[in-house]
């Protein structure tokens, strides 16, 4: 195992919280600590947590710390090799065929072959990050898959034999949790769980995405956002839904709504499900006058 | 991880640390553990919390005990006094507002007082042990047509068929080369069928008493019979099973489910179960296009609205949602409490939850219900 001290000219995950802060990503603690042992031990990065809290941000942000390129492959169900890891061009290599005439040809050479995230990753590993976007909507076949690919960084392509990385690429895995991934997989992966941001990082995230949100505006939302997590919803509003809210108001204000009024029209941004809306409806009125005191 | 030179003394108490949370129950692999080591070189470590965020990125403890991890920590680096015993209550068991407000239940403390140990206590008390094995047709019958009977649904991955809406592009080529590029046949792929998901709610309260043990079995075979099966049981509280009944032997599954289930034989509000059960957006999201099966007998000590509004939302969710009662043996049942009554029109099968042969006759025949 490769263990790098220094990547990038960070050595910490201080360093790193730097970074990822000029990268327009606030980090906590926990997460810039997990970053930076996934990328000094050369291993996976495995975040987990609710929906909207900003794993696929923290993603972008790492590639954009380390200059790379992100290559994304978002995850559903029955994805496969041909989506994930290559596929061959079948309509050319049919053409190649027929015009070759009597001549031989390698149908499976460089040009039949269609890149997908995982080979472009193993064949460029040090300009880019992979994120596997998602995984707890692919399959168990698919993870198995990977658990394949994670550990070796290689892979076979039967026509064209073994393809092996470098160096170990960074990759980055998120999951929603809607299912238990395998034992085996987080166990190879350096794990994170993200949780909503504190009230005060959250304020300072909503300033910091949208800028023409008032710093009171923006601990409001984040005071109602916070009360309406803990309520029984079947959607929380996210990271996203907050800066979507507070830039909302904000703009609603300036056209002449006033305050607590300017909230209450622009709901629709944090909850975006009829029946969680209709369960809060008739405490709407006491619960935004409260976070904006 | 290879050319490590042997142990050296500093390392011991991280070894230790991996050793004790292991023994409370924490799976964790030796190439965690060489993580975990190195990680903590990387790291200084300057004070406590840096190992403690080391242990948590590369030891992975799920997030769900968390708390116990922590306590773990205290007690390890840090000398503190508190009991495992104790220990921070895992995310998987929900427990319900207001229990131990039902009529003739066993006197529970008020949870909303901070001391909550006269709870624990009674609690502690409804633990269960299993008797011993009981030989059962029905269950052997259920992993035998598991496969078969249960309900399935179309998948995304696709196999080889003669017929079928795709071509198989792969195949065809690979033939096709062959006959010098000349397609003779042109090869079909169809979409794959997959067993589908399945919830599964057990009440465990006093007046589902005789069925209770039963009900687990039973919960066992399907959990091992089919590869997406979520099990809960409710009663005071609300506990997820899953993980414990994917224990391959079942005297040994049992016993950890029975661990984790502290509220046998107590009250229930059933309404509030299901809410709560809804309300936890990661357990909600499994009864999505799911067989969701409840067995209960619906006495309903609380408000019947909330059941009523639980079942609504079940019922719009599931693939189909059957309710199975030990009061409904024969096939002329006709739902006679006020609970089952409001309910009625939400749930697609009302049917005999008696005993396990029934149930598992009612579980191979969703299938085909869903067709008829």
């Amino acid at each position: 195992m490769a263990v790098r001290g220094t990547i990038a000219g960070i050595d910490s995950p201080q360093a790193l919280e730097k970074a990822l802060r000029a990268a327009y990503y606030l980090a906590d603690d926990g997460i810039a600590t997990a970053a930076y042992l996934a990328l000094a031990l050369g291993k996976p990065l495995l975040l987990e947590g609710a929906p909207g809290v900003g794993k696929t941000e923290a993603a972008k942000a790492i590639a954009a710390v380390l200059g790379r390129r992100l290559i994304r492959l978002q995850c559903y169900e029955g994805i496969d090799a041909s989506a994930a890891l290559y596929e061959w061009n079948y309509p050319r290599q049919m053409l190649a065929i027929r015009q070759a005439g009597e001549a031989t040809i390698d149908i499976y050479g460089e040009s039949f072959l269609i890149e997908r995230p995982m080979l472009a990753v193993l064949r460029a590993p040090d300009s880019t990050v992979l994120l596997i976007d998602e995984i707890d909507r692919s399959d168990q076949e698919f993870e198995a898959f990977l658990l394949e690919f994670l550990s070796d960084f290689q892979i076979s392509i039967p026509e064209r034999g073994t393809i092996r990385a470098t160096e170990r690429p960074v990759v980055v895995l998120t999951s929603n949790r809607t299912r238990d991934l395998h034992e085996a997989l987080r166990r190879r992966c350096v794990y994170h769980w993200i949780d909503y941001p504190t009230a005060e990082r959250e304020a300072r995230i909503i300033m910091m995405r949208a800028s023409s949100v008032a710093e009171a505006t923006a601990r409001a939302v984040v005071a109602a956002v916070g009360k309406l997590r803990r309520e029984p919803l079947s959607k929380s509003p996210g990271i996203a839904e907050a800066v979507d809210w507070a830039e909302a108001a904000t703009l609603l204000n300036k056209q002449g709504a006033r305050w607590p009024d300017a909230f209450k029209r622009s709901i629709g941004l944090a909850l975006k499900d009829e029946e969680d809306l209709a369960f809060i409806a008739p405490r709407l009125d006491a619960l935004i006058a409260e976070a904006a005191a | 991880m290879n050319e490590a030179p042997p142990l050296p003394r500093a390392a011991r108490t991280f070894v230790a640390f991996v050793a004790l949370l292991r023994a409370n129950g924490f799976a964790i692999a030796p190439e965690q553990t060489a993580a975990f080591l190195e990680a903590i070189t990387l790291l200084g470590p300057r004070d406590p919390e840096d190992i403690r965020r080391a242990g948590l990125a590369t030891l992975a403890p799920p997030p769900e005990r968390r708390g116990t991890y922590d306590l773990l920590f205290r007690i390890h680096f840090l000398g503190g006094e508190e009991m495992p015993g104790a220990e921070g209550e895992d995310d998987e068991v929900v427990r319900l507002q207001e229990e131990g407000h039902g009529g003739e239940e066993p006197p529970l403390a008020d949870e909303a007082n901070e001391s909550g140990e006269m709870a624990v206590r009674a609690e502690a008390l409804a633990q269960r042990r299993f008797g011993p094995e009981r030989p059962s047709n029905a269950l052997r019958r259920l992993a035998r047509e598991a496969e078969r009977r249960l309900p399935r649904r179309r998948g995304h991955r696709r196999m080889r068929a003669r017929r079928g809406s795709w071509a198989d592009l792969r195949r065809t080529l690979r033939e096709a080369a062959r006959n010098d590029g000349e397609v003779m046949r042109l090869r079909r792929l169809k979409r794959r069928t997959r067993l589908r998901k399945m919830l599964l709610l057990i009440d465990v309260s006093g007046s589902m008493k005789a069925r209770s043990e039963d009900n687990l079995r039973l919960a066992h075979a399907l959990s091992q019979a089919a590869p997406n099966v979520e099990i809960f049981t409710f009663g005071t509280r609300l506990t997820r099973l899953t993980r414990a009944l994917r224990i391959k032997r079942r005297e040994q599954a049992l016993a950890a489910a029975a661990h984790l289930v502290s509220d046998w034989d107590g009250g229930t509000r059933i309404g509030d179960a299901l809410q709560a059960f809804l309300a936890v957006p990661r357990f909600g999201a499994y009864a999505r296009g799911a067989a969701v099966v409840i067995l209960s007998d619906g006495l309903e000590r609380g408000d019947v609205s909330a059941l009523r509004d639980a079942a609504a939302k079940l019922s719009r969710r599931a693939w189909r949602l059957s309710w199975l009662t030990p009061l409904a043996a024969g096939a002329d049942f006709v739902p006679q409490t006020e609970a089952l009554i409001a309910i009625r029109r939400f749930v697609d099968d009302m049917a005999d939850g008696g005993s396990s042969a029934a149930i598992v006759s009612h579980l191979l025949s969703l299938r085909q219900r869903r067709a008829a």
